[in-house]
């Protein structure tokens, strides 16, 4: 188990490298410099703000820079300064010292802020809106599932998987516009844009989560079934003991850990759905500025997002595979 | 899927009789499945409508000037003075809309439009029917790059084996680690920023060309495929590292059968049910992709009309004119459900493991 974390510790370096690789080259790719305005800023003007920024060096040395910046933690003597150059995500000060981590730069558009204080207005909205969709998700997915099984092929089995295949054929775009019609401007209960109040937040959570929640609720129907027939359901029935306690302390806890399998994937794509939800419903959250900021070539902004998302979405991923092998002694990775 | 017989008419001749009578048997049990069949029946509606919503293919032989056919009108069409327009009936489907007259009325009432005009007084119901070449060409575009790149490269991977299998499966496995969707927004961004700046002459010139010429389709092509085919090259390999080992393949080999014939006549017909399965569900995924990436503008260019672009023109205005949001999810819903509805007939049709049991 040891050695396999290692492993993917290891194999988590090779992917962020080739993701920043890949991030980097198609930034610099990009035409039009950081600082190419309608109106041309005079030659030594330009200049200097390249010089500033670094930009007048070779590309080499400003990816090294720049991942030195972002992956390479600093400790510090004192308070974090307050340059724009020297803004780090993640400042936590031990004794005199501060350590910091994450520096993404400056931002290019909005020449008085960083990266990382667009990072730390819009993150928190986002992670707000993601973990709301991924409670509707389980909250839905989870009894759905179970439902369906315990009455397989009745009525309550054909409803909860027509609800399944809603879910996934109707992707946020669509959702998200039907629900704002329906139930916001329908029956004034929900109200169709922003973010922060209870009747703000119930219907982008469910636009985003519903269709993970069509998914959670197949495989765990599946598994259900799967796990319904073992041997060992039959002998817990057997010696008598209640419905109930078969269904949820035997078969339902081993079902569920093919389902934990799948969210991984459902982390990802919840947290790229924002980028949609967020522009549906008019929240201002990373998603929208996200999409913005490709509008306004904001590369700075746009680099720094995939690359921290990309970094979050494959540590995700580690975690849910360790999760697994705890949840079910048998798998032994190697 | 016939296969002729030569140098050995024992093992060949097995292959192809039950491979035909397996897809006889899916078909079968796909035209008993009513959901399947609804699927099928509107998705070739839906390519009817758009080949048909001009009369592009007829103007190609006939060399007419291209008229709407289907559509009521061409999908550039703009009047100023009928922006946000809407028919009659649509008051009442959407009691907050006022019509112009009325107190704080904002509405134009104006019956040619059957589903309403959008922001620029563009007919809505023609966008629509329009829309649909978008959504289709990538359901269509989308396996076949899928397959093309993913089948070849799985196949090689499968097949070789050893350190060809290693090098590109370690490729698969980084490719895979880099999120689908992000991958595909930073290369749009890269594409769509060339647009202006290309060069005379250069490669990019002619992608970007290329790409004008399809209203933006080409690069949404690229960028899907470039994604799609990892998933695809894994399936491969592992069908072909399942059925590689069977006995009928070392007959083949035995009697000095050549190795591309062996994948090309014995090892393909095996795996092809599994693979074209899942190129069918992801189908639905292809759609909404694009759909999704012309949403945040990275997509078809205008006036190019794609469901997903007309979906953010109308979210931005869904308080007061719901319509110009509500009816192309509609038709982007309708379609989703058609292909994951046709998707999971075939996957239960082709399925071993249903096989018998009705």
């Amino acid at each position: 188990m040891g050695r396999y974390i290692v492993r993917r510790l290891l194999w988590l370096f090779v992917v962020i490298f080739f993701v920043s690789v890949i991030t980097f080259v198609i930034g610099r790719a990009l035409p039009g410099g950081p600082f190419s305005r309608e109106k041309k800023l005079p030659p030594a003007v330009l200049k200097a703000l390249e010089q500033k920024y670094n930009l007048d060096r070779p590309a080499l040395l400003q990816y090294v820079d720049y991942m030195g910046d972002v992956f390479i933690p600093k400790i510090i003597v004192g308070e974090p300064s307050e340059s724009l150059m020297e803004d780090h995500l993640i400042n936590i000060p031990v004794a005199g010292y501060t350590f910091q981590w994450m520096n993404f730069g400056p931002s290019y558009k909005s020449q008085s802020r960083t990266v990382n204080d667009v990072f730390r207005e819009n993150l928190p909205v986002s992670f707000q809106l993601g973990s709301y969709a991924f409670l509707v998700a389980t909250a839905i997915g989870l009894p759905l599932g179970v439902v369906a099984a315990l009455k397989q092929n009745s009525i309550v089995d054909y409803l909860a998987m027509a609800v399944a295949i809603f879910g996934v054929s109707v992707p946020v775009i669509v959702l998200g516009p039907l629900l704002i019609w329906l139930l916001a401007l329908g029956t004034g209960l929900f109200a169709p844009t922003g973010w922060g109040s209870l009747r703000q937040e119930v219907l982008p959570s469910i636009a985003l989560g519903m269709s993970s929640s069509a998914i959670i609720a197949r495989l765990t129907r599946a598994s259900l079934l799967q796990v319904i027939r073992e041997d060992y359901i039959r002998t817990a029935r057997a010696k008598g003991l209640q419905e109930r306690v078969v269904v949820i302390r035997h078969a339902l806890r081993n079902s569920l850990i093919p389902v934990v399998t799948v969210m991984g994937p459902i982390f990802a794509y919840l947290v790229t759905g924002t980028f949609v939800t967020e522009t549906v419903f008019g929240i201002p959250g990373m998603g929208r500025y996200f999409v913005t900021s490709i509008t306004n070539r904001d590369y700075p902004v746009i680099m720094g997002t995939i690359l921290l998302l990309a970094v979050v979405i494959v540590i995700a991923n580690l975690i849910v595979d360790l999760l697994y092998a705890w949840l079910d002694p048998r798998i032994r990775y190697s | 899927m016939a296969v002729k017989a030569e140098a050995t008419p024992r093992v060949t001749s097995l292959a192809p009789r039950r491979s035909a009578s397996l897809w006889a048997d899916a078909w079968r049990r796909l035209l008993r499945n009513k959901a399947a069949m609804l699927g099928g029946v509107i998705i070739i509606l839906t390519f009817g409508l758009a080949i048909f919503a001009d009369n592009t293919v007829i103007a190609l032989f006939t060399g007419e000037p291209v008229q709407p056919l289907l559509a009521p009108a061409s999908y550039e069409t703009q009047a100023r003075s009928e922006h946000d327009a809407v028919p009659s009936w649509m008051t009442r489907l959407f009691p907050t809309m006022k019509p112009q007259g009325t107190e704080g009325g904002y509405v134009k009432i104006n019956d040619q439009y059957i589903l309403g005009a959008d922001y620029l007084g563009r007919d809505l119901l023609s966008r629509i029917i329009f829309g649909t070449r978008v959504s289709l060409a990538v359901a269509i575009v989308g396996p076949l790059v899928a397959l093309l790149l993913g089948v070849s490269v799985g196949l090689l991977a499968g097949y070789a084996g050893g350190r060809v299998d290693n090098i590109l499966m370690r490729f698969v496995d980084v490719m895979y680690g880099f999120p689908d969707l992000l991958f595909i927004i930073l290369l749009m961004a890269l594409f769509r920023s060339t647009t202006s700046a290309a060069q005379e002459g250069t490669l990019r010139a002619l992608l970007t060309g290329i790409d004008n010429a399809m209203g933006g389709m080409f690069f949404i092509f690229i960028g899907i495929g470039v994604t799609a085919w990892m998933s695809m090259s894994r399936l491969t390999r592992g069908q072909i590292l399942s059925v590689k080992e069977k006995e009928f393949i070392e007959a083949a080999r035995a009697i000095g059968v050549r190795d591309r014939r062996i994948i090309l006549k014995h090892i393909f017909p095996n795996i092809v049910g599994p693979i074209v399965v899942a190129q069918t569900l992801y189908i639905p995924q292809y759609i909404s992709t694009e759909a999704f990436l012309s949403f945040i503008g990275l997509g078809v260019q205008r006036p190019t009309p794609s469901w997903g672009s007309m979906i953010a023109d109308g979210a931005a205005a869904i308080r007061t004119y719901p319509h110009e949001a509500i009816f192309p999810a509609l038709a982007l819903a309708i379609i989703m459900f058609a292909f994951n509805f046709l998707g999971d007939g075939l996957r239960d049709a082709l399925d071993p493991r249903l096989k018998g049991t009705s």
